[in-house]
């Protein structure tokens, strides 16, 4: 168990490694940096003298090497807009799509989790086949525009909620959140809704597929031979062994979340990582994306490092020896 | 109902002792296809789409691009309302008085154009990969499904992004993107389907003709494998024109003079403060339907393609 943990361990770092070199390789061959890091109006020495700065000039091997030890420091150079350290820019950011995306996930848990345990129950009532047909449109319609028709419905024609930036927020662990304000909540409310909606329909039609898997098993009998109450089946037996592929798939999808907040933040100006990420990759802002870029690797490097981590626990049947 | 059900079992039964590799029956298959109300419906409404991009510069009222055409004065108008010169606009028009209806069907032009050719090339090139890794197999396997695996772990829009913030914006390097963000469902898909069909008899007999192993990968190997292939070909156009539109939308993708869905309603997205909704909202309801379209159509092509399901 444990030789297995540290190679998967030193697995991670290698593909860590192998993604410093691609997004390396990516900004600095494939885009020329003198043309984006320099200003064109400079004349011919003091261009060379910013080269020489830099560390331009030096072979690439030694510019890579030069590169991960900035990473392994955290610096990733100032940002060009902000002139500040671009993983600082970054970390501000941070709080606001972390809020966005636990909202998100708390919506998709406590709306898909009752849906999906109903249609599962139930699957031959019409508001079963309704739900279902739902989740369909929540897989294929586009976020991006069902965020803009909430924004048309909610803010412009009933003007219920606001559909742009945070609303107020307050001091806590040393970030700015929105929930714990009520005009926070009601900034917060469609965003997170918005970016829920993929997520509802997965959760939804993984806990009905899990119903259905499990409903028919010998232990769900007998605990109802035994006379157990209907609800004790349900919220005991059933959920317990319901509940490891659904936790397992929403861990992987924290991930995602964080990832697709890019499109939601932008549609409601939701001051986060992602509205920055495009903003910076707009502004040609090199240092900014580069951080990004190689947060996001860390992020979903350890996220299935954990999560392979966690498969082995649950489910004493997956090995990572494979068995051995 | 219960006559094709038997009819299907006594089909089943005589390929069963021959174990005959898959050949395809068009006829029932379509027929099965068509039985369902809702991939007919999904049908229609695909040949309708592409029928509709293929015709724009033809049936359009106006061509969006011309710019002799366009009247500042008509922009904004509401839909329903006429030119200056009488030409009706169905849908209303945008804020330099383009027609919805005529930039809706010619950016249905760049929105297939990239969903296919990326889903097509994407196909391409991972069912090759997935293919050779489950003929050759040993290490060469191993590093691909690692790549795979690897590649599947990161999802699609940030794979996307990474490429595009290297590349740089324009329509060629979204389709580039979204081949690089696809291909390893496709050969992940290929593999899997190509390790069950290698150890069957027809394979087997095959090497002992001593055939050529790019007639056995080419001719025997691949069409047996291309079913889930098509399926999920199917899927990812509606996908890819799903992840084109959105990074239009983040203004990463097509041009501002071929605009695709994305970018339309990305033109509108400024005006829907002020409730111009119709900016936005049709070419929106365009890119809804072909996307509910092919995605009724692959559904239903999974259950007429899998041969479980057609006996």
């Amino acid at each position: 168990m444990l030789t297995a943990l540290i190679r998967r361990a030193i697995q991670a770092i290698f593909v860590i490694l192998a993604m410093t070199v691609i997004v390396f390789i990516g900004i600095n061959v494939i885009g020329n940096p003198v043309d984006i890091l320099i200003n064109p109006d400079l004349n011919q020495a003091e261009r060379a003298r910013v080269v020489e700065h830099l560390g331009l000039d030096l072979p690439l091997w030694q510019q890579y090497l030069h590169f991960l030890q900035g990473l392994l420091h955290g610096d990733f150079g100032d940002s060009f807009v902000y002139n500040r350290p671009a993983l600082g820019v970054i970390m501000e950011r941070f709080p606001a799509t972390l809020e966005l995306a636990l909202s998100a996930m708390f919506i998709a848990i406590v709306v898909g989790l009752p849906l999906g345990l109903y249609a599962g129950l139930y699957p031959e009532r019409l508001s079963s086949r309704l739900i279902m047909s739902g989740s369909i449109l929540g897989f294929s319609l586009p976020t991006f525009w069902v965020g803009l028709m909430f924004i048309l419905l909610f803010a412009v024609q009933l003007g219920w909620l606001p559909s742009n930036g945070r609303g107020e927020t307050v001091g806590f662990l040393g970030a700015g959140w929105s929930f714990l304000t009520r005009d926070g909540l009601a900034h917060l409310f469609l965003p997170a809704l918005n970016l829920a909606l993929f997520k509802t329909s997965l959760v939804l039609r993984l806990t009905r597929a899990g119903v259905q898997e499990v409903l028919p098993q010998d232990f769900i009998k007998f605990a109802r031979a035994k006379g157990l109450q209907e609800h004790r089946v349900v919220l005991v037996h059933l959920m317990k062994n319901l509940m490891i592929p659904v936790v397992t798939i929403l861990g992987l999808e924290f991930g995602s979340l964080i990832a697709f907040s890019v499109v939601t933040e932008s549609i409601f100006g939701w001051p986060g990582m992602g509205k920055l990420i495009i903003d910076s990759i707009n502004l040609l802002d090199r240092p900014v994306i580069v951080a990004y870029l190689m947060m996001m690797v860390v992020l979903f490097v350890m996220l299935n490092f954990i999560i392979d981590i966690a498969y082995t626990l649950l489910d004493p049947r997956v090995r990572l020896d494979g068995g051995n | 109902m219960d006559s094709k059900l038997a009819d299907n079992t006594a089909l089943a039964g005589l390929s069963a002792d021959v174990e005959a590799p898959l050949q395809p029956r068009l006829g029932p298959a379509l027929k099965r296809y068509f039985s369902s109300p809702a991939a007919l419906f999904g049908a229609i409404g695909l040949v309708v789409i592409v029928c509709i991009a293929i015709f724009a510069p033809w049936i359009s009222p106006q061509d969006p691009y011309d710019l002799n055409q366009l009247d500042i004065l008509d922009s904004r108008l509401p839909p329903g309302s006429e030119s200056m010169t009488g030409v009706p606009y169905y849908l209303g028009t945008d804020g330099q008085g383009r027609d919805i209806l005529s930039g809706i069907m010619y950016g249905l032009r760049t929105s297939l154009l990239v969903g296919i050719a990326s889903a097509l090339t994407a196909a391409f090139l991972g069912t090759s990969v997935g293919l050779l890794a489950a003929y050759v197999g040993g290490r060469l396997e191993s590093l691909i499904m690692r790549l795979v695996d690897l590649q599947l772990s990161f999802p699609t829009i940030l794979m996307a992004l990474m490429i595009l913030a290297i590349l740089g914006n324009g329509v060629m390097n979204v389709i580039i993107a979204i081949i690089i963000a696809e291909w390893a469902t496709y050969a992940r898909t290929a593999r899997g389907t190509a390790l069950v069909e290698r150890e069957k008899e027809f394979i087997e007999a095959a090497r002992c003709l001593r055939l050529p192993a790019r007639r056995i990968l080419l001719r025997h190997l691949l069409p047996n494998c291309l079913a889930p292939i098509i399926v999920i070909a199917t899927m990812q156009v509606a996908r890819a024109i799903g992840l084109e539109a959105t990074l239009s939308f983040l203004g990463l993708g097509a041009s501002v003079t071929e605009p695709s869905l994305g970018m339309l309603i990305s033109n509108g997205y400024q005006y829907l403060l002020s409730g111009l909704y119709w900016i936005s909202f049709f070419p929106g309801i365009a890119l809804l339907i072909t996307i509910i379209s092919i995605n009724l159509v692959g559904d239903r092509l999974r259950d007429v393609l899998n041969p479980r399901n057609a006996r």
